[in-house]
């Protein structure tokens, strides 16, 4: 969807202004927020495409507004309501009701380490060969959805050159909607900064996006 | 995104902040009591992003790189095989590729649609990384971005800019700098920050520990 979270080329935010020595939390609530986003991604109820996408269906005030474990939170509150693990009124008043969601599994102490360890891979078994080969150039299909999508928009509608080819990678567009996993080529393609940016781009500049196949059309 | 808010907040929204801790508290409290996380889950998971996992672990990926030639060239090939020899790799980093600067090329990672980052070889991305200025800049200003951190590359070094958009996650390998001939690894890898392995910085020679 094309939402505030969709960021590349977007102007106005000023400088990028780097902490010195930045800690790796900022207070001991953004380490509550990750460790509980890893634990409850890990009872199996949803994608990471599909938290990314309540992340970015937030209003855009609140999402340019908020800081990242902010988002965080918000998102999680969203999916743990959707799936039926929390109410809306348990968030609210903080008690728990006696009805309660069974999960798939729930992710131990001693099994962190290798979990994470483990992660979660997302290449799949392909079906069918790649449709397109290193070299080839490639053109971005134009699509507005109100689902979520990994195409930025900067990249829509633009020529490009297949670099590398990823593997076959679970597709996001439709698993984050909770339809069932399936899996697409996955290619790095990479764009002249002029052919995204026009006539003022750093002409010494290329960025490449990793693109599913579903996204590309031969140029 | 607001960057860098949490300042902001400790001197001037006290109320937000603790509300904010209220909020994680209570959600914490009810997944905790409705036995949908195990507390000793939770510790290990701060454990192991706070003090386990973190850009040394990169560098030391750059370092062996920069002085095994045979490993730089599996790097090359297959990031994802590389680093799990060095026993690297898992949530947030299941497909790892690494992107050699040369003379020519220089690399520049960025996820503008989230915060995608290699977790399992530099950790938890640092908060300008996660926030709208770097998303929205690198893609259309990269040496523009570049320079925001005080580093100017020449300008016959093209500049290549990796959005993150897929479970693909890049680290940079970046040149091996005159004047550290026959250091150690570990020596060498003390000037491997993390921004270098990102793009926005480039290892010194001077930082050497």
């Amino acid at each position: 969807m094309n939402s505030a979270h969709d960021l590349g080329g977007q102007m106005g935010f000023g400088p990028v202004v780097p902490e010195p020595n930045e800690p790796v939390f900022h207070g001991d609530w953004e380490k509550r927020v990750l460790a509980i986003n890893v634990a409850a991604g890990a009872m199996g109820a949803w994608t990471i495409d599909e938290i990314r996408h309540a992340r970015e269906s937030l209003p855009p005030a609140q999402y340019l507004s908020s800081t990242y474990y902010e988002i965080w939170l918000a998102a999680l509150d969203k999916v743990l309501v959707k799936h039926g693990f929390l109410s809306a009124d348990e968030l609210a008043t903080g008690k728990p009701a006696p009805e309660r969601r069974e999960p798939k599994r729930v992710l131990r102490g001693e099994e962190v380490a290798g979990v994470l360890r483990r992660g979660f891979p997302y290449e799949r078994e392909a079906e069918a060969p790649a449709r397109f080969a290193v070299g080839d150039k490639v053109r971005t299909i134009v699509m507005h959805p109100q689902h979520h999508t990994r195409l930025p928009r900067y990249a829509r509608g633009k020529t490009g050159m297949v670099e590398r080819i990823t593997g076959c990678h679970v597709f996001p567009d439709t698993g984050a909607q909770g339809q069932p996993e399936t899996a697409q080529w996955l290619y790095t393609v990479v764009f002249d900064g002029r052919e995204l940016w026009g006539r003022d781009a750093d002409p010494t500049s290329t960025v490449s996006i990793e693109a599913w196949e579903s996204y590309l059309e031969p140029a | 995104m607001s960057g860098h808010h949490h300042h902001d907040h400790d001197h001037h929204h006290d109320n937000h902040f603790t509300a904010i801790e209220a909020r994680v508290k209570a959600l914490e409290t009810l997944m905790v009591q409705k036995g949908y996380v195990d507390p000793a889950a939770l510790d290990a998971i701060i454990d192991t992003y706070e003090t386990k996992i973190g850009p040394r672990d990169g560098a030391r990926i750059v370092a062996k790189a920069w002085t095994d030639p045979a490993f730089a060239k599996r790097l090359k090939a297959d990031g994802t095989a590389a680093a799990a020899e060095l026993g690297y790799g898992g949530r947030g980093g299941e497909h790892i590729v690494a992107c050699f600067n040369t003379p020519e090329q220089h690399n520049l990672i960025v996820c503008t649609l989230c915060s995608c980052y290699p977790w399992p070889i530099l950790g938890l991305p640092p908060v300008w990384y996660k926030s709208p200025p770097y998303r929205a800049k690198a893609v259309i200003d990269p040496r523009g971005t570049i320079a925001d951190f005080g580093v100017t590359l020449p300008e016959s070094q093209r500049i290549r800019v990796w959005d993150s958009t897929a479970e693909t996650r890049f680290i940079v390998i970046p040149m091996r700098p005159a004047g550290t001939e026959g250091w150690s690894e570990e020596k060498l890898a003390s000037i491997v920050t993390r921004d270098s392995m990102i793009g926005t910085g480039l290892p010194k020679v001077e930082d050497a520990a």
